[in-house]
């Protein structure tokens, strides 16, 4: 707290304030541990506002192993998970992440820390005392916190939303997922050995949608042409949308962000100068561990990442105090939706982002982020008449990505882009 | 030939060839054919319709071919193969395939069918235990019922259902007891003689395959048990084909005397229980259900599910066949492990995959495991 006071939050920038807020939310996870506090692993896009209601410290392995492996520090940690059975099939935001727990573990009934742990780039965070999961983005997170749960014998609170093969979102949908936030409440005031906290639960929940209002609007500078907005900071940011959305401080991020970018477009300050020759779509997890070379194969032919459905799978908008409008919003992420809602996202990113190009990422370890990548490119080739190309990728290993597949794919992009924009006389 | 053989080779017939056997069926009976793709899901609603349900399954030793355009290498050769028939024809005498969508291969496969017939999709739900669990897949099920009312231009009654169940809990039960006569023969029931038996149910009225089934137990138990000098194994997984594969553990006296394969007994494992709502109590039978990757249980209960099973027929092992690319089964592996070890269970792992089986490979291991054992 005595911290706290010397902290001008106020004039920092938007940099400035992710790079303060988003390694606080580890510092309060240990902070919480310290105190007696219980800490919570959480799937990324699982609602974090039971757990916050109930004063729960709340810690992301997705983004956690994100930031692992974009310091270079995953191979260890996958080699961990691997000789420990993780068949190396599995996603590597997974095997990262259990690689990690074996160690904390290790170090907790040992006293001793490992020494690759002495090593690891990793944040310190803390072991959790309840798992919370929610398969809308895909079923492997429900295989992993099904074994987190197990190897560390906590509770595991399971937001099961039910793949959408028909939208709109069915009633009994909504209905059973309900019923499992109810069933979530009543766990947690049995863990917690306090009934559940109902007028602060409705505070996080209008919180939340402040921070997610705000996080929209950024997404909102790609319509203009040239962009304020490099995409690839959507990435760097999306870290509070993912851990701190129902705190105050992705709010504060985030409003600082959009009227930086506010200011720009009144300056005529563009993301790449007067060097924007091409914008792109960008579909699929960013390849952490490769994430400043991709940018820069982009940005070395002009081509600015403006748009991706990716960060916007955090806009869970909804009615506060209405639990069937939060069920809806937890279940309407476009990858739990059939192909029809999927390929229209897609395409209305495509559309929104003025995008002459799209490019997407074949993810090693996301099948249910790949498997539909040829029709969702089909679809945008056919109804936007723009390229597209896939790369082989992955998100936190290393032996997974080839620069130089990826330098080839954005070369056969951009030439098509340019010929395209040749033939119709000049960039639109 | 002997009663038994004759018996036997009666099964093999079908699922050696299983294309033959549904026209076969169509010409004969004039009716439907409705293909269930993996995993679970509800057949007697099919059967209700006056339908045959058809396992997809895949093939032995599919050639992958037009499927790559469609999937990448990382998808299981369960579905590259399911692909590949969907696209080459194969699966154009089917009226209407039903998708479940358990992993995250399926949920795909499931927005990109390349056949003729038309999908109608389902989701089973994962937070199985809690009473909104059964509500949801109810009304999934009343789905099912209803688009299969659309596409086949037929009514599905609540009583239609309930004598479907009858019939698919019947044979459930002799399956059960044929498992356990069959380990009690291992001469008889060679790895892929059992196999064959159980995988006929995918292609066959239930009906007609209880009967046969019956008929063959009362045969064998006729015979005297002979005592049994290799080993004996419970084998767990997604499905343990092809033959060459199964051939492997024959060639090194080694018995199946159970198995935990999707393919096999977990469709067999839990009844479906009694009642009055015919899609209630098929929704009841998916919360009871477990020891399967695809059914999520926090408290995992498959390692110790096989540790009885290895108990209870007395087996020296458990071969995990360990589908590639299946991240489910994949994901079971680390936990039951430990608990195989903790138990002094042995156990041993070889890769499974339809299209390039690498015999090679799963013989060395199984040589070297038989050797230990």
């Amino acid at each position: 707290m005595s911290e706290e006071k010397t902290i001008d939050i106020e004039s920092m920038s938007a940099k400035d304030a992710l790079g303060y807020f988003l390694p606080k939310v580890d510092e309060d996870a240990r902070q919480a541990k310290k105190e007696g506090r219980l800490v919570c692993w959480s799937a990324s896009v699982a609602p974090p506002e039971f757990c916050t209601a109930m004063d729960i410290a709340l810690v992301y392995p997705e983004t956690h192993a994100a930031g692992i492996g974009a310091r270079h520090g995953s191979p260890a940690l996958l080699e961990v998970a691997e000789n420990k059975g993780y068949d190396q099939d599995i996603c590597s935001y997974c095997r990262v992440n259990m690689g990690y727990m074996e160690l904390m573990k290790q170090q907790t009934e040992t006293g001793v820390t490992p020494a690759t742990l002495e090593s690891s780039p990793a944040s310190r965070v803390p072991l959790p005392d309840v798992v919370l999961t929610c398969n809308n983005i895909c079923n492997t997170l429900l295989k992993w916190y099904e074994n987190l749960a197990k190897e560390l014998n906590v509770p595991l609170i399971n937001i099961d939303v039910p793949f959408n093969h028909e939208y709109p979102i069915t009633k009994h949908a909504k209905r059973y997922i309900v019923g499992e936030f109810k069933e979530a409440i009543r766990q947690l005031e049995e863990l917690c050995g306090r009934p559940f906290d109902y007028d602060k639960f409705f505070e996080v929940q209008r919180q939340t949608q402040r921070s997610i209002a705000a996080w929209n609007k950024i997404a909102t500078y790609f319509k203009y042409k040239p962009s304020p907005l490099n995409g690839f900071d959507l990435f760097n940011f999306m870290g509070l949308a993912v851990a701190a959305r129902s705190l105050d401080y992705a709010e504060i991020t985030f409003t600082k962000f959009a009227n930086e970018l506010e200011e720009k477009v009144k300056n005529q300050k563009w993301a790449f100068g007067d060097n924007e020759k091409s914008r792109v779509t960008w579909e699929g997890i960013a390849v952490w561990i490769a994430l400043g070379h991709t940018f820069k194969e982009l940005k070395g032919h002009g081509s600015l990442m403006a748009g991706s459905a990716y960060p916007g799978m955090w806009d869970v908008s909804y009615e506060p105090g209405n639990l069937e409008s939060m069920a809806e919003a937890y279940s309407r992420t476009y990858i739990n939706c059939c192909l029809e809602q999927r390929g229209s996202v897609l395409e209305k990113v495509c559309r929104d982002g003025k995008c002459d190009g799209l490019i997407l990422h074949q993810n090693r370890s996301c099948k249910n982020m790949s498997l539909l990548n040829n029709e969702g490119g089909q679809r945008v080739q056919k109804n936007l008449g723009i390229p597209y190309v896939i790369f082989d990728g992955d998100q936190t290993d290393p032996r997974n990505f080839s620069e130089a597949q990826f330098d080839t794919r954005v070369e056969a992009l951009c030439e098509t882009m340019d010929e395209q924009k040749e033939r119709e006389g000049g960039n639109q | 030939m002997s009663k038994i053989d004759e018996l036997i080779s009666k099964f093999q017939e079908v699922s050696n060839h299983p294309q033959q056997t549904v026209l076969k069926y169509k010409k004969e009976t004039g009716k439907g054919l409705v293909g269930m793709m993996p995993y679970y899901a509800p057949e007697e609603i099919v059967y209700a319709a006056g339908y045959l349900p058809v396992g997809l399954f895949g093939a032995q030793n599919p050639k992958i071919a037009a499927a790559r355009t469609y999937l990448p290498p990382f998808a299981c050769s369960l579905m590259q193969a399911d692909m590949e028939l969907q696209l080459n024809g194969t699966y154009d005498c089917l009226d209407a395939v039903i998708f479940s969508v358990p992993c995250d291969t399926l949920r795909c496969m499931s927005q990109k069918w390349h056949g003729k017939a038309p999908v109608v999709v389902f989701t089973h739900p994962q937070n199985r235990k809690i009473r909104a669990a059964v509500d949801f897949l109810r009304a999934e099920y009343e789905h099912v019922r209803t688009e299969l009312e659309r596409y086949l231009h037929v009514n599905i009654t609540d009583m239609a259902i309930q004598e479907a169940i009858k019939v698919y809990n019947e044979n459930r039960r002799i399956m059960r007891e044929f498992c356990d006569v069959a380990a009690l023969y291992p001469q008889i029931f060679t790895p892929v003689k059992r196999h064959d038996v159980i995988k006929a149910r995918w292609f066959m009225d239930k009906a007609v395959h209880t009967q046969w089934v019956r008929e063959l137990i009362d045969t064998v138990k006729a015979e005297k048990v002979e005592p049994w000098h290799g080993k004996k194994v419970v084998i767990s997984g997604i499905m343990a084909e092809p033959d060459e594969f199964l051939n492997i553990f024959q060639e090194f006296n080694l018995a199946v005397v159970a198995d935990d394969l999707a393919q096999e007994s977990r469709q067999f494992r839990t009844d479906v229980p009694e009642g009055i709502d015919p899609l209630e109590q098929l929704a009841q039978q998916w919360q009871d259900f477990d020891g399967c990757p695809l059914a999520l249980n926090a408290d995992k209960p498959r390692g110790q599910m096989l540790i009885d099973m290895t108990k209870k027929y007395d087996a020296d092992a458990v071969v995990i066949c360990m589908f590639r690319f299946c991240d489910p089964e994949e994901f079971d592996y680390p936990i039951y492990k430990t608990e195989f070890e903790d138990a002094g269970v042995r156990y041993t792992t070889v890769d499974v995959d339809l299209e390039s089986p690498s015999l090679e490979q799963v013989r060395t291991r199984i040589q070297a495991f038989s050797e230990i054992l």
